[in-house]
């Protein structure tokens, strides 16, 4: 499989993408880890005239900790997430929920960025980034402005990032010390998209749950925070007849897409499943 | 559209080459550079039959342009033996009959001996882990992960006999 022709670009700095982007703006299509967008490409799903490749632009990589935040290059891949000793201590739901992210060869070019901005309810930063309360930060020709993950995934494919806009940095608040998490994904084989997925950030005062979200990955037609099931549970014990309510309250709030991994009744299911295992998982974890 | 040029080494040797910007690294490697040892498998990303290491880490080069590899150093399974010796995780496969059909095997092989630069004594199951990115289509994964431990303790051995 071979794509369609296209004109390649390596800008140097985030300046020189934008102008670019400017430039050939709904010709052009930028290219992160290329994992999603080469696949569409053979398949001819994607046909670009103009390809603008982010990779040569070191100030786009990296991770630094300022304090109460981490601030995450976009183009930062899976693996420098998995490996950082940063994220580890600071965001360790990042960490693990990466390693669960298609295999160790793709790890290597797959980006948060990239995952965040294909606007795919199947890739799971985006559930990540809801249930961590991130911001992102969309650079175009007029500067930066910030968008809360919570505004920024508008439909299937569609995001709040404008035609001329880079996402350039992912914001995430430090995960406090004693916080429970817990991610887990259901899915057949090493490399698939989740049939459902859960992330769960949990804390509590006593044995009551304190602050609590929860979103979901592949489960509608953009990641969604479980609102309902999150009221279900604040400022109570999970106990088995609260992990129900929030189950129930999770599938009746899900709208998933029935495919290959199960029809509508098997997902929704499942739904209820990852949350209850996730928010079991959390639980212990919190101090 | 305007090919570009870009300079790579491949198993050592340099190449300075025009390539279009949609070539696919397999497609380089195996057409322009006659290595056909990285399979054409999925083409999806998915199996692991076109693993190619690339500045140090291990990538599918069937979702990878050439022309993004200016400046690179690539090592394909045709770079792994030395002089003729087999590398210690060609030898383990051969001798712990880790494949059957050997098409998945050269993905294999290059995917196996960076699993163990980044890990050199690796559990059982972090060599399941390490190699998840490559199926095999024949036979269970016992005989390859068998095949790369042998080839861990021949690394270990060789490199405690250098220390």
């Amino acid at each position: 499989m071979i794509p369609w022709p296209f004109e390649y670009h390596a800008p140097k700095n985030i300046a020189e993408a934008i102008n670019l982007l400017g430039q050939y703006g709904g010709e052009a299509k930028i290219l992160a880890g290329g994992h999603s967008l080469l696949p569409m490409m053979k398949l001819r799903f994607a046909q670009p005239e103009h390809l603008i490749d982010l990779n040569r632009i070191p100030e786009l990589r990296g991770i630094k900790d300022t304090g109460n935040m981490i601030v995450i290059g976009a183009m930062t891949v899976e693996n420098d997430l998995i490996r950082s000793p940063i994220i580890q201590s600071k965001l360790p739901l990042l960490a693990e929920a990466a390693k669960l992210i298609a295999d160790p060869q793709v790890r290597n070019r797959g980006t948060i960025g990239g995952d965040l901005a294909h606007g795919d309810p199947a890739n799971d930063h985006p559930a990540l980034a809801l249930a961590l309360q991130a911001q992102f930060v969309l650079t175009g020709p007029k500067g930066k402005r910030t968008v809360a993950a919570a505004d920024f995934f508008q439909g299937l494919y569609l995001t709040a990032l404008a035609e001329n806009e880079v996402l350039t940095e992912i914001h995430v608040p430090v995960m406090e010390k004693g916080t429970g998490y817990a991610y887990e994904k259901l899915k057949r084989k090493t490399g698939d998209w989740a049939t459902a997925g859960a992330a769960v950030v949990m804390q509590v005062k006593g044995n009551v749950i304190s602050k609590i979200s929860i979103a979901l990955t592949n489960l509608a037609p953009t990641a969604m925070r479980a609102e309902a099931a999150e009221s279900a549970l604040l400022g109570k014990e999970l106990t088995p007849a609260t992990l129900d309510a929030a189950a129930k309250a999770v599938m009746a709030a899900v709208d998933p897409a029935e495919d290959l991994r199960g029809d509508v009744e098997y997902k929704t299911a499942m739904a209820g499943q990852m949350v209850k295992r996730a928010l079991g998982k959390a639980r212990m974890r919190c101090a | 559209m305007a090919k570009k040029l870009i300079h790579v080494t491949v198993n050592g040797q340099s190449h300075e080459v025009a390539v279009e910007p949609r070539l696919l690294l397999i497609h380089f490697l195996r057409e322009q550079l006659n290595l056909t040892g990285a399979h054409i498998g999925c083409e999806t990303s998915h199996c692991g039959a076109c693993t190619v290491d690339l500045d140090g880490q291990s990538v599918k080069s069937c979702t990878h342009l050439a022309v993004q590899c200016d400046g690179s150093s690539i090592t394909t399974v045709e770079g792994l033996a030395q002089n003729g010796v087999l590398h210690a995780v060609q030898e383990g496969f051969y001798q712990e009959h880790g494949l059957q059909c050997g098409f998945c095997t050269p993905g294999m092989l290059v995917r196996a001996q960076r699993l163990l630069q980044e890990n050199p004594n690796p559990t059982e199951d972090e060599i399941r882990q390490g190699m998840s990115g490559n199926l095999c289509r024949c036979t269970g994964y016992q005989n390859i992960v068998k095949a790369v431990q042998y080839a861990a303790k021949k690394l270990s051995q060789a490199a405690a006999a250098a220390a």
